[in-house]
């Protein structure tokens, strides 16, 4: 016993020297920050589960199987991809501040798992993983908007560019030492770099596929429910839990700092869910639970650019705002621009991850306006907000517009009607759920 | 009277519902159902391997009818469902003896409601 006793408090020693080496010049791995960094991935990496129930609560039986193919898919898709050539663009070596130099770490060429990644403690290989499993949640949130109508190859190639070059030029701007990062503009986690990019992408898509039949006929805005309000909820609840790795991992440290991170990350979450149950409450006479389920995805999109930067006081405002803007952006985009989003990803991750990046310049308490910090840094947030819409935006259209010449991007009227599972995958969701086939 | 039964294609309900709703037939009862006839199911792969599905899910639409609305309900359900393609499905008028209103104990042509030239007037459609 005494030798491994003795062993033990040998290693102790080791790991302690470890983490003050790590602290004092950020060369040596930290097995602690390591290990926090690995659970904050395989947290995030849970929130493609919650894209897939969400997705498939919110949308029709017929085309459960498709929407589940194409979260598989696009996770998948993001290891792979990411690992030739995304992650170089984005932490290369910057290229005039426009993108990271591809080749620096393509195919993860000297990334190793006992070298630290630099200005960290923490390995290169778990920096690696936890940024796949961004670029992957970036590409996910397409998924919804376009569904139950995208040709599920267009789907493939679009998933393919999104995560090989247009997620990585913002990720390069923001955090990889890119035009944006040089402004000092602050997103933590990810309220640009992730939500605002998957939203904007998703609404490229619906504006290039349009509306699904039905959804404007006969000059009416029709409602077509989910499936599924239970699956929506399960899948909403678990990205609140996967965002406790997404906002407190982006910290690349153990620390008392990232307790902050996930007070503010549960109380915008929170803030957003009141906030949205009360107002379609007041408007509606019934609190809605499916934009409830949205409220709170709000909330935690709101929280993560500032989630280490704002008081949790503050946290709750900015969870409220973005539980009230859901709801009126939703209408906005259903009503009265006629824009078919099946699962409101425009509106939860494109807008409230704007406002998420604004409210920074706002709430921050080093910098932010209402702190006496002056405008420098709300505006440098609404630069960050402005050139990544427009940036991704476009790039995100024309890559639509070119699938759809190539290949076309909607599958054929009958497809559509009868449904994408069946077509597509050649099987249903639910085959003998009520009279066995 | 007479009771009309449509097996119909699942994803034609709205186009039903709408057409019915323009001729005056404001009532029906749907039921989910499988069934098969000359198309004998389609080809499922399930994990990599092919099943035989024979049944196919349908929808049986119930409508109980005055004698002056067969022809309108049944050219109704026609319209909005037929593609021409084997599966559109079949229709079936069935004599009705008797109607029930059960909240109001009306019978017969009373009870089924609606503008029917049968019906006494004073009843209001359902």
């Amino acid at each position: 016993m005494e030798k491994y006793n003795n062993l033990f408090i040998g290693l102790l020693i080791c790991s302690i020297l470890g983490f003050y080496v790590g602290a004092e010049d950020g060369s040596a791995i930290s097995d602690l920050d390591t290990l926090w960094v690995l659970i904050a991935a395989f947290l995030v990496f849970l929130m493609n589960l919650g894209f897939a129930m969400v997705e498939t609560g919110f949308t029709r039986s017929k085309n459960s199987v498709n929407i589940i193919m194409k979260n598989i898919m696009t996770i998948s898709l993001a290891a792979l991809v990411f690992m030739v050539v995304g992650f170089s663009l984005t932490f290369g070596a910057s290229l005039n501040g426009l993108v990271g130099d591809p080749f620096e770490f393509s195919f993860l060429s000297g990334i190793e798992a006992d070298a630290a990644w630099p200005g960290t403690s923490v390995s290169e290989l778990a920096f690696f993983i936890f940024q796949m499993m961004f670029a992957g949640t970036a590409a996910t949130i397409v998924s919804g908007a376009v569904a139950e109508r995208i040709k599920f190859i267009g789907y493939i190639l679009f998933a393919i560019i999104i995560i090989a070059f247009i997620y990585p030029v913002i990720g390069h701007w923001i955090w990889g030492g890119g035009w944006l990062s040089e402004l000092g503009v602050i997103d933590f986690a990810g309220s640009t770099v992730v939500h605002l990019v998957g939203g904007s992408a998703a609404l490229a898509g619906a504006l290039v596929l349009g509306p699904r039949i039905g959804k404007y006929a006969d000059g009416k805005v029709n409602v077509i429910s989910g499936h599924s309000i239970p699956f929506a909820a399960l899948g909403g609840l678990i990205l609140w839990f996967g965002w406790f790795g997404f906002n407190p991992g982006s910290n690349l440290a153990v620390g008392p700092e990232i307790a902050l991170i996930a007070v503010t990350t549960n109380t915008a979450a929170a803030a957003g869910a009141v906030t949205t149950m009360l107002v379609t409450w007041l408007r509606s006479g019934k609190p809605d639970t499916a934009m409830t389920i949205n409220g709170f995805l709000a909330g935690l999109v709101g929280i993560t650019a500032g989630t280490a930067a704002v008081s949790p006081l503050a946290a709750a405002l900015i969870g409220m705002v973005a539980g009230v803007l859901v709801i009126f952006s939703v209408e906005f985009f259903d009503s009265i621009l006629k824009v078919d989003d099946p699962v409101g990803a425009i509106s939860v991750h494109g807008v409230c991850g704007a406002w998420g990046t604004v409210a920074v310049g706002l709430f921050a308490i080093d910098g932010g306006l209402l702190y006496g910090g002056g405008a420098g840094l709300l505006f440098a947030q609404s630069v960050a907000v402005a050139a990544s819409a427009i940036f991704v935006f476009a790039t995100a259209f024309a890559t639509f517009k070119a699938i759809d010449l190539a290949i076309g991007l909607r599958v054929t009227e009958h497809e559509e009607v009868t449904g994408l599972d069946i077509n597509e995958h050649g099987m249903i969701a639910y085959p003998d759920f009520e009279v066995p086939a | 009277m007479k009771l009309i039964i449509a097996y119909v294609r699942t994803e034609s309900l709205d186009a039903i519902k709408a057409e019915l709703d323009e001729r005056k037939v404001h009532r029906m009862s749907v039921t989910r159902g499988k069934g098969c006839g000359v198309q004998k199911g389609y080809l499922e792969s399930y994990r990599g391997a092919s099943k035989v599905i024979n049944l196919l899910s349908n929808l049986r639409i119930e409508i109980a009818v005055n004698d002056d609305f067969v022809d309108t309900t049944v050219d109704g359900i026609i319209k909005a469902t037929r593609t021409d393609e084997i599966g559109d499905g079949k229709i079936f008028i069935i004599p009705l003896q008797d109607c029930i209103r059960i909240r109001t104990g009306e019978r017969g042509p009373d009870a089924i409601g609606g503008e029917s030239k049968y019906a006494s007037g004073s009843s209001a459609d359902d």
